[in-house]
């Protein structure tokens, strides 16, 4: 028991060991994903989420221990977001194109987010904190968190919904758009985007590198818009802010 | 390989710095992103790249790499949040109510005055 037990000790306190977890679970994820034929209801991101959290459970590893080696994997969604340039200066004759489609669609989609939550929230009973940390679960995450620091609502709490929101959107934007019989992918992937952030926009460059585009302006321009129109909604409706 | 990285971290770099010397309400890769569009632009004028080889360059093959594995990036930052299940709480049901319609309506929302727009545009021009 002694040598394997403190062979674990020193493997499960260096980063080596959370690092190559989370890149093999994600092959294996991944894998899942491309056997299923890439149907979105086995959404990679979620499975490996959900392996990695009951692999820390079952060891009773902290996510702190974790993230020491997780922390490599998490620091290049800063330089893959400014990766997104180089499919949107491939396409901008595209984007140029679809600018007022974009713009529209931009306006609609964020009132619709902001409000349909906050309604269905408050007719559900939730108290004023925790609709405000609501409010911004379409956003990608560093922004939602400080809108909801900033007004009142618990960035934590929003970091919550802002996953859940992710994959949800991530889950259901493919059969959604085929049902209503869409195959236009500048406007699904905008939609993706616009709805589901990051994770969305992750599933629409699996889908196609035009949605996947179309995703990542989506997500940068609701990022601007939202942090213009929430704390507007938020003192409107909530005035002793 | 190494001399892209550089060019996206810089421009990360570059985005954070404005984004915070600013005060501006985005991201700093998102700033980032556009700082890299309009040096392409720029580097484009010069005839040294152009939107039909771009995928070619070592910046272009890193950047596509980087982006077709974009969703394990967001592994790390999930489990966090799913230590966080507990502040869900009492509310876990409205908020799940409120998360399926509101993501359901947004897609909804946004995907058609997308393609209504798109279709006016087409039909006057």
């Amino acid at each position: 028991m002694g040598a394997p037990s403190s062979l674990w000790v020193y493997l499960a306190t260096t980063p080596l060991l959370w690092l190559t977890l989370t890149v093999v679970i994600w092959i294996l994820a991944d894998w899942l994903a491309q056997l299923s034929g890439r149907n979105p209801l086995v959404n990679p991101v979620m499975i490996a989420i959900a392996l990695v959290s009951a692999i820390l459970l079952a060891t009773g590893t902290s996510y702190g221990t974790y993230f020491t080696g997780a922390q490599f994997i998490h620091f290049l969604l800063g330089p893959t977001t400014v990766a997104i340039a180089i499919p949107l200066y491939k396409n901008w004759p595209t984007v140029r194109r679809k600018a007022l489609p974009m713009l529209a669609a931009l306006i609609a989609g964020t009132a619709t987010s902001i409000v349909s939550a906050i309604a269905v929230g408050a007719a559900l009973g939730l108290p004023r904190d925790v609709l405000i940390s609501l409010a911004p679960k379409s956003v990608t995450a560093p922004v939602a968190m400080s809108l909801s620091e900033s007004l009142g609502g618990v960035p934590a709490l929003t970091a919550v919904l802002v996953v859940f929101t992710g994959v949800l959107g991530a889950v259901v934007v493919t059969p959604l758009m085929n049902a209503m019989g869409l195959r236009d992918y500048a406007a699904r992937g905008f939609a993706a985007g616009l709805a589901a952030h990051g994770i969305g926009t992750a599933r629409a460059f699996v889908v196609d590198p035009v949605a996947g585009t179309f995703a990542g302006i989506a997500m940068g321009l609701s990022a601007i818009l939202s942090s213009l129109l929430i704390p507007v909604i938020v003192r409107l409706l909530f005035p002793t802010a | 390989m190494l001399r892209a990285f550089a060019i996206l971290l810089a421009c990360q770099l570059a985005g954070e710095t404005i984004a915070r010397a600013l005060a501006l309400p985005l991201p700093g890769p998102v700033i980032g992103l556009v700082i890299l569009v309009m040096l392409l632009f720029a580097v484009e004028r010069r005839h040294l790249v152009d939107s039909s080889t771009i995928d070619g360059t070592s910046l272009g093959k890193v950047a596509n790499g980087l982006l077709a594995v974009l969703g394990v990036l967001f592994v790390p930052a999930g489990v966090g949040v799913i230590q966080n299940l507990g502040l869900l709480g009492e509310y876990g049901a409205a908020l799940a109510a409120a998360l399926v319609v509101s993501t359901l309506l947004t897609l909804t929302v946004t995907v058609w005055v997308f393609v209504g727009v798109s279709r006016l545009i087409e039909r006057d021009g």
